[in-house]
């Protein structure tokens, strides 16, 4: 199966501070990838720089075959890869109908599932309910799956969910990784960074664990979830 | 009774001239961050090309719509071919864009020469309306309805529509919404060219106002930043209260103080700001 997404020897600074440091990653199509570490462990880094919203200053990251890593956001989302940020970056004067709206994108690959607007309010019925609504006035479990929404109007190929469960109370949490569950069954490839690890573990496949910028370790979802050192020095999880 | 009518009125036709060259400044503003300070010697390039056009024997009209025209263009030339090549660079762009406001007035007065020249409104605009003992002057009424068309308009393009909606977005969140997929390369351009636009035809519809004559750049761009700070910048019912403020302080401040009408202009600025430092109808912009 083809990589979906590959990085390698990748380098990211904050002006002169280097917050990522020569990482190597790939997901697989049709998987969910973790990618897990402490706070300011260069997570939401790394997905800023596939995104296109950082620049990289060394090393290669290629999407289906296709270097990617000179292309600004907007190209490399018609590419066909969805971001759905860190403290999700809803637009407070836009409704949800017009989020869709101006994300919406055709697939431009044979795609296992269309999303427009019908099919992302099956998956988020509260949307439909909200649709005429401002984004700012939603509660935080409404705007992050607004969040998720607008990205998968898009119809990515990959979708990069940075801290989906951040912030959100427990109840929200389970309908939101239900939403994720049933992307994942659809057969989108998913870059998942959580820091909620038995969540970020019973959805993942692989794991990469990052430390400091590196990776420090990877291998599969279970071999992570049976390694409570591991999980207790580099996650902070007793 | 007939001077507190007619200044009125002519507040409310400045107020008009002045929406038309803030609401471009305050949407480019908005979305770009960068202040554009050619903005008055667009208006005034506006003015010029309308009265050229008028001296070349087209009709008002086709006059206002070349002039709007043609001053749209050369604000995306001046956005695509100079201002890009700064982009994210705000102290630049904006010095640039009071180098471009000196070069367009020196060309200006290169071509028009330095004396000042009337721009006859249209023929079916002359002469008053007659309420009881009251004359209003047709065309300051027209420039009144015409300026509150125009804000209609911007308003349902900004509120209404899908591109109006990635404006919005934009402003809200630049990265963002180049994350989903928006070319923020393609709404500078059209927002640049609108603004300029709107510009031009404010200095052609100025005209039989204000006239024609070296400095008229240099009288409006303090009145519209005035009208931004004022009204808060990227606010488009902003930049239409402020501007009729401002329209009325400046007019009858010149009419019975003046010497004092500068002071008065400021002092609600100062008042405002004071009270509400991101404007009447701001909202920080990050
Ligand atoms: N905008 C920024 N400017 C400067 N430093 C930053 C910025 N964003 C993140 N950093 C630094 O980069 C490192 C990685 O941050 P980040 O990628 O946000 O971590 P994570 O998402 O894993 O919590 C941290 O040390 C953080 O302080
Ligand atoms: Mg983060």
């Amino acid at each position: 199966m083809p990589d979906a997404l590959f990085l390698s020897n990748l380098h990211v600074y904050h002006g002169d501070t280097c917050a990522v440091r020569d990482v190597d990653l790939h997901c697989m199509e049709g998987t969910v990838t973790a990618l897990l570490g402490r706070n300011g462990a260069g997570k939401t880094t790394t997905l800023s720089a596939i995104a296109g919203l950082l620049a990289p200053k060394r090393g290669a990251i290629r999407f289906f075959g296709k270097p990617i890593e000179r292309l600004g956001p907007e190209a490399i989302c018609r590419l066909g890869i969805g971001l759905v940020p860190q403290g999700r970056r809803i637009f407070p004067t836009l409704t949800v109908a017009e989020h869709l709206e101006i994300a919406a994108r055709a697939p431009r690959h044979e795609a296992r599932r269309v999303w427009d607007r019908n099919a992302v309010e099956e998956v988020f019925p509260r949307l439909r309910e909200r649709r005429r609504q401002l984004a700012g006035s939603l509660s935080g479990g409404e705007q992050q799956m607004l969040a998720i929404a607008r990205a998968l109007v898009t119809n990515p190929r990959i979708l990069l969910l940075d801290e989906p469960a951040e912030g959100l109370a427990p109840q929200i949490v389970s309908e939101v990784a239900d939403a994720i569950r049933a992307l994942k069954a659809n057969g989108l490839s998913i870059l998942l960074v959580e820091h909620n690890i038995p969540l970020a573990l019973s959805l993942a496949d692989e794991c990469v664990v990052l430390s400091s910028g590196e990776v420090v370790w990877r291998g599969c979802a279970p071999d992570l979830a049976a390694s409570p050192d591991l999980l207790n020095q580099h996650l902070g999880v007793h | 009774m007939a001077f507190w009518a007619s200044q009125s009125l002519n507040s409310l036709a400045l107020g008009g001239l002045l929406f038309m060259l803030a609401a471009g400044f305050s949407l480019i503003f908005g979305l770009m961050r960068v202040a554009n300070l050619a903005h008055g010697a667009l208006f005034m390039l506006g003015a010029y090309v309308g009265l050229a056009s008028v001296q070349a024997g087209l009709n008002f009209w086709l006059a206002a719509l070349l002039a709007a025209l043609a001053v749209g263009v050369v604000g995306g030339l001046i956005e695509r071919f100079l201002l890009r090549r700064l982009q994210g660079r705000t102290l630049p762009q904006v010095l640039l864009t009071l180098g471009l406001a000196f070069i367009i007035a020196d060309a200006c007065l290169m071509v028009w020469g330095g004396d000042p020249m009337r721009l006859p409104p249209p023929e079916e605009l002359r002469g008053a309306v007659r309420l009881g003992d009251l004359a209003f002057p047709r065309y300051r009424l027209f420039v009144m309805g015409a300026s509150c068309a125009i804000g209609i308009g911007l308003w349902l393009l900004i509120e209404r529509t899908r591109i109006g909606a990635m404006i919005r977005a934009a402003v809200d969140d630049m990265q963002m919404a180049r994350a989903i997929g928006i070319s923020a390369s393609a709404l500078f351009s059209a927002v640049f060219c609108l603004g300029a636009a709107l510009a031009g035809l404010g200095g052609v519809l100025g005209g039989p106002i204000l006239s024609v004559y070296p400095g008229l750049d240099a009288d409006m761009l303090p009145l519209a930043l005035l009208v931004v700070i004022l009204g808060g910048a990227g606010s488009l019912l902003g930049a239409f209260i402020g501007a009729y403020l401002i329209g009325f302080v400046y007019t009858f401040g010149q009419a019975l103080v003046p010497d004092l009408a500068y002071v008065i202009l400021f002092l609600p600025m100062v008042a405002v700001l004071a009270i509400a430092p991101n404007g009447l109808f701001g909202r920080r912009l990050s």
